[in-house]
């Protein structure tokens, strides 16, 4: 057991700055654990996120010596034992106190999205609908996430530029790949995602897929394949009439 | 006081997992103008943690299930104690209701045929639970919330509802309190329905998280509805143990639905020796039975490891007490040396991934310690099985927060079944009841004020004394007096404590201001918690045989005279809490046979059935 050292942001959408505290770490723990210890014993009113503490739940995001992370999973020995840990919520999003910020602009965002049109000519005569593992694996991957918008943290259209009014990130184009890829979804996805989400803001960075805590391959698994789609509607539209063709006869 | 707020919808359900997102999407298809209030942010529920797998008597990959057995099945989880009816219509609605995710956009793991796939769980006949690795939880809460957000439901997040109002003996509205701003605001209804599920958060060691503090229950109980069966609290027999700011986090029972076994320290697979009368023609005798059951023959019995969690549990606890439990005071569990590492990534990932970044540990290669960890409350605020309306008209509840399905122990996979079952029923109850009802609903701004003030003395106290230590002190009583093992003599004197803990609440005092402040949220809660505990240990008290996850050590064994009885908490005219037995209805003839069949005769009529 050893004294450590943390810095916390405390403040509110009027300001704040970084704070000091020094606490006992135990062996094992996470930096979420030490905030929480923080919170008991030296600072009850200490704002922060949590439920689920085993990465399953996407609530206790913030960035971590300046790296976006999800606090239950990121271990204090991940550190070495003189470093002082910065602690500060993901900046992207208006601050509403301490690491708590105001993420509901992405709650907006799902809205927008179609949701999902089943083709419900495709089911058996018992009333099943009939999919193959294989064919479902892809929008299995996307379906992993867990809300935590670390990618949304990260992306620098969102973060830097501010563009939330043209793009919904990173989190949204795999919702929406998830459906256009479902082998059942049956909307028109691909014109909203080039004129209303902002497929062609994304210039490809990666920084989204480096930060996302489920694996899931964001660039190259579902935003690169919808630039595509986009490509073959509005440049090649035979093409894209083929394919989703092919989807349906499936 | 300040002008506070008034927000009006026909229905508001409090709660966003799957009992109350169902519920709302439910209201909402019935023309209800409706509203849907969480403590966290859409999506965060409890029901996004839920790992293994939502019961249903699909029939996909073993087709002799049939609503019958799974029905068959959860009686005899619960010992009997369940309520006849709701069981019945929980196994007889589940499949539709999987089905219908499906219709909604959830995507469950497939069988060979592209059906959806279902894993063996504890106390299940068949393989029954559909699933998405182990992550169907999140599957389902996604499913629920992208579709009910289109349903014009208003939702209302990071909001904790804090007390119900009455109009007379009818529902009306309730307070609560916005989490960001700390500003308070009423909500006016014809009905509300309640889906805030448990309160693990009374235990030390639990899978539950922050949320889980009994609100549900102690605003039924504060506005006059019965607590049924709250001396059941179910311990899940493997929880993390190692390292200990992680004890409690679940271990899903998928581990052993998919081959796992248990083990001591002397390298002996233990359960063997646990296997209950009740359970014994159905479970293998040896290892190489269960081995054969693994890869697949139909004919074999399934492995121990696969008996009710109440008896799992106790077994674990029993190997500890013997002394020869692992290093950290558990179990081994190993699914290593059963399986090949590619298959364990891809049927349990989220356990490669906790046991990885958490223990240090690659299950691929390694036995897991676990140990038991209180997960769930078969108990809950008394209902009607059909409409889910409480003893108070317009309270209804639905999912973990309401009793009566589950009995004396609840089978994995049947939580999420009856979240589903329950919240569209409970959705169903409240627009039969403001159809039915010709009223508005006043609110009695004496009343609301009154719960404000209760509110803001907390924070507003010169001194006093943190939250967060009488928390733990609380949590530590309810963990030694009210735990797997109870006698008179420790559950007297946890009740004594708890006695202490309310004197003590009315001194406690949270630091700083109102806005998003979570030592003033904990003290809030601390009262509801401080309810719930009394009503288990209470109850517990009363309850004097052994039954499911009630153990008396002073009162060993089952009591045929018992299971006549559901024991209800209520709150008295001079605001203490007394706990009393009611008597059971008698079972319906029919279920009654079918509950009472051996598995092979059930089997036969099912097949009889079939070939009609
Ligand atoms: C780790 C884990 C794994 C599990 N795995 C399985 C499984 O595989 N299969 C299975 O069947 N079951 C499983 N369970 C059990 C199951 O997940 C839960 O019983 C179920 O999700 C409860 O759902 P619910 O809708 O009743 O409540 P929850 O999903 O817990 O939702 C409660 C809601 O109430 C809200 N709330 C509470 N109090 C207030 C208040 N005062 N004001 C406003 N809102 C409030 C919360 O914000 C939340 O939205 C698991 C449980 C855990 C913890
Ligand atoms: S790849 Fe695209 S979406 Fe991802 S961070 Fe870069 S710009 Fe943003
Ligand atoms: S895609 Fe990954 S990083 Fe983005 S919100 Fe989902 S889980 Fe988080
Ligand atoms: S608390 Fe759920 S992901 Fe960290």
């Amino acid at each position: 057991m050893a004294l450590r050292n943390f810095k916390l942001f405390r403040g509110d959408k009027s300001g704040g700055q970084m704070e000091n505290y020094q606490i006992e770490v135990d062996k094992g723990m996470v930096v979420l654990d030490v905030i929480h210890r923080i919170q008991a014993e030296q600072a009850n009113d200490l704002a922060v996120r949590w439920n689920c503490k085993a990465g399953k739940c996407g609530s206790c995001s913030v960035e971590i010596n300046g790296k976006p992370k999800l606090s239950c999973m990121t271990r204090m020995n991940e550190y070495s034992a003189e470093d002082t840990i910065y602690v500060r919520p993901i900046r992207t999003f208006p601050v509403i106190k301490d690491l708590v910020t105001d993420v509901s602009w992405n709650y907006e965002q799902n809205k927008r999205i179609t949701p999902f049109t089943p083709d419900t000519k495709q089911k058996n005569k018992n009333g099943d609908y009939v999919m193959m593992q294989e064919d479902v694996d892809r929008i299995q991957e996307f379906r992993k996430c867990i809300e935590c918008y670390l990618c949304q943290d990260v992306c620098h259209i969102l973060r830097d530029h501010n563009k939330k009014d043209k793009f919904v990130g990173p989190r949204f184009m795999i919702r929406i790949a998830s459906l256009d890829m479902h082998p059942l979804d049956t909307a028109d996805r691909i014109t909203s995602v080039k004129e209303d989400f902002g497929s062609g803001m994304c210039n490809i960075t990666r920084c989204c897929t480096d930060v996302c805590p489920e694996d899931i391959q964001i660039t190259d698994n579902a935003i690169i394949p919808l630039k595509e789609r986009v490509v073959d509607k509005f440049y090649d539209p035979f093409l894209w009439l083929w394919r989703k063709f092919l989807k349906r006869n499936k | 006081m300040a002008e506070i707020e008034i927000i009006e919808h026909d229905v508001i359900v409090v709660g966003a997992g799957g009992a109350g997102l169902r519920a709302a999407i439910q209201c909402s298809s019935r023309g209800l103008s409706t509203g849907l209030v969480c403590k966290s942010l859409l999506g965060k529920a409890h029901t996004v943690m839920a790992e293994g797998g939502v019961a249903a008597a699909l029939g996909n990959v073993d087709e002799r299930d049939d609503w019958k057995v799974h029905f068959r099945d959860t009686m005899r989880g619960g010992k009997f104690l369940n309520l006849w009816r709701m069981a019945e219509l929980h196994a007889k609605q589940a499949p539709d209701r999987v089905r219908e995710l499906e219709e909604w956009g959830a995507v469950f793991d497939r069988t060979q045929s592209g059906l959806i796939n279902q894993r063996n769980f504890g106390g299940h006949r068949y393989p029954r639970l559909a699933h998405v690795g182990d992550r169907t939880g999140l599957e389902m809460i996604r499913t629920l919330q992208d579709y009910g957000v289109h349903q014009g439901i208003e939702v209302y997040m990071e909001c904790t509802a804090l007390d119900l109002l009455k109009d007379g003996d009818k529902i009306s509205g309730m307070v609560a309190m916005w989490r960001e701003t700390g500003r308070f605001v009423t909500f006016k209804a014809k009905a509300i329905i309640l889906a805030t599920g448990g309160a693990g958060k009374a235990w030390k060691i639990t899978s539950n998280s922050w949320e889980y503090t009994g609100d549900g229950y102690a605003m039924a109980y504060e506005a006059g509805a019965e607590l049924m069966d709250m001396e059941f609290t179910q311990f899940h027999p493997t929880g993390m143990v190692w390292p200990p700011s992680v004890r409690g986090t679940l271990v899903t029972e998928g581990v052993r639905g998919d081959g796992g076994i248990l083990i001591n320290s002397q390298g002996k697979r233990f359960m063997f020796d646990y296997i209950p009368d009740l359970y014994a023609p159905e479970t293998a005798d040896t290892e190489e039975e269960a081995a054969r059951w693994l890869d697949g023959d139909k004919s074999a019995r399934r492995p121990p490891e696969l008996l009710t969690r109440d008896v799992v549990a106790r077994a674990i606890r029993q190997e500890v007490k013997d002394r020869r439990g692992s290093p950290h005071g558990g179990a081994f569990l190993d699914i290593a040396s059963r399986r090949s590492a590619d298959d364990i990534k891809r049927k349990l990932p989220s356990m490669y991934h906790q046991f990885k970044v958490l223990a240090e540990l690659d299950i691929t290669k390694e036995p897991m310690e676990v140990g038991p960890t209180l997960h769930y409350f078969m108990g809950g605020i008394r209902v009607d099985s059909d409409s889910q309306m409480s003893t108070v008209p317009g309270l209804f509840a639905c999912g973990e927060c309401s009793g009566g399905m589950h009995g004396a122990n609840r089978l994995g996979g049947n939580s999420l079944s009856d979240l589903l079952v329950f919240g569209k029923l409970a959705g169903d109850g409240a627009a039969d009841y403001i159809s039915g009802t010709n009223f508005s609903a006043l609110i009695n701004q004496e009343e609301v004020e009154s719960i404000v003030r209760a509110g803001t003395q907390i924070l507003n106290r010169e001194s006093g004394k943190n939250p967060y230590l009488l928390h733990e002190e609380l949590q530590e009583a309810m963990q030694d007096k009210v735990g797997i093992v109870r006698s008179n003599e420790l559950l007297t004197e946890g009740i004594k404590q708890l006695d202490e803990f309310k004197e003590a609440y009315k001194q406690v005092k949270a630091d700083g201001a109102s806005q998003f402040n979570p030592g003033w949220h904990e003290a809030l809660s601390l009262r509801n918690l401080i309810i719930t505990a009394e009503a288990v240990a209470k109850s517990a008290l009363m309850r004097e045989e052994s039954r499911g996850a009630h153990s008396r050590i002073d009162f060993p064994g089952e009591q045929d005279e018992w299971l006549k009885y559901n024991i209800v908490a209520s709150k008295n005219g001079d605001g203490s809490m007394s706990t009393k037995k009611i008597e059971r209805e008698r079972p319906d003839s029919e279920l009654e046979r079918i509950a009472n069949l051996t598995i092979e005769e059930l089997e036969k009529e099912v097949e009889s059935e079939r070939n009609k």
